[in-house]
């Protein structure tokens, strides 16, 4: 891996099958993640999109590898914002790995060249603590958090 | 997720100079950490031990090299924890409250400050 990205690990009490579904399924994503969804077929190869409620697509790409419940990976690029895009593609891997009771998933999630200073990263970086947070919520609770519920308005 | 070790690991001012270094630059190696650092590597490494083990620090190998990566979420989960929820009470009363003042004068404004203590989040979106 690259020095110009970032590793997120967060811990939570559930099952790789539950968190796996978590991760991919609209019903899911769109509670702790801002009301966004993956439009895929979660097959090797297939085509993947990132939608926001307005039916725009922030993020694109493709499925890279995956193997349910224990890893997933994306290539993936921003849509919305050109300083970001001109960046080109990056790639996601999620990580998902029994600990006793708890699942530990990791998230990397790197440029595919090194852009040092990069927008995406910083960009990505600022929305993953949050979305993770949220998410942990959503499982052990059944709520997720206030803060991403929504997507932003005039976003 | 152990909050214990997290608060632990928080408490020590060495531990969170190394931290602000990993948000200022990523993915460092422990001889890249050291540089500068009025700490032995021992020290440094121990530190890192620490932080790692209340996740707060990610390591991953690139070829022989160990980096280290800053983890910032048991911080959001703290935050969560020990702000966000307090935090609500508040707001959800202060909205009550706004609410009632707006509303038809009325002798008794029907606030009950302890009405949103401690009670869980509305379900629903």
């Amino acid at each position: 891996m690259n020095k110009n990205g970032f590793v997120y690990t967060t811990y939570i009490r559930t099952t790789p099958e539950k968190l796996w579904d978590a991760l991919t399924k609209p019903e899911f994503t769109r509670q702790y993640w801002s009301e966004v969804w993956h439009e895929t077929t979660w097959e090797r190869g297939a085509e993947w999109k990132m939608m926001i409620p307005d039916g725009r697509t922030t993020d694109s790409g493709e499925v890279v590898e995956v193997e349910r419940p224990r890893r997933l990976v994306l290539r993936w690029r921003n849509e919305f914002r050109p300083e970001l895009k001109a960046e080109g593609y990056s790639r996601c891997v999620f990580e998902l790995e029994q600990q006793g009771d708890m699942v530990k998933l990791t998230i990397v999630h790197e440029l595919e060249q090194d852009v040092a200073k990069s927008k995406f990263i910083e960009a990505v970086s600022n929305g993953w603590p949050i979305i993770l947070s949220s998410l942990k919520s959503l499982l052990e609770t059944g709520e997720a958090l206030e803060a991403t519920r929504k997507w932003p308005k005039g976003k | 997720m152990n909050e214990d070790a997290v608060f632990r690991a928080l408490a020590d001012p060495s531990r969170r100079q190394l931290l602000d270094r990993l948000f200022r630059e990523n993915g460092q190696t422990l001889t890249e950490l050291c540089r500068g650092l009025d700490m032995t590597r021992q020290a440094v490494s121990k530190h890192l031990a620490l932080l790692e083990e209340a996740n707060l620090v990610v390591t991953r190998k690139r070829g022989r090299d160990k980096l280290h990566y800053l983890n910032p979420v048991p911080i959001h989960e703290i935050g969560e924890r020990w702000i966000g929820k307090y935090e609500r009470a508040h707001l959800g009363l202060l909205s009550e409250l706004k609410k009632n003042l707006e509303a038809k004068p009325r002798r008794n404004l029907g606030v009950n400050p302890t009405r949103n203590l401690g009670t869980k989040r509305s379900k629903g979106r």
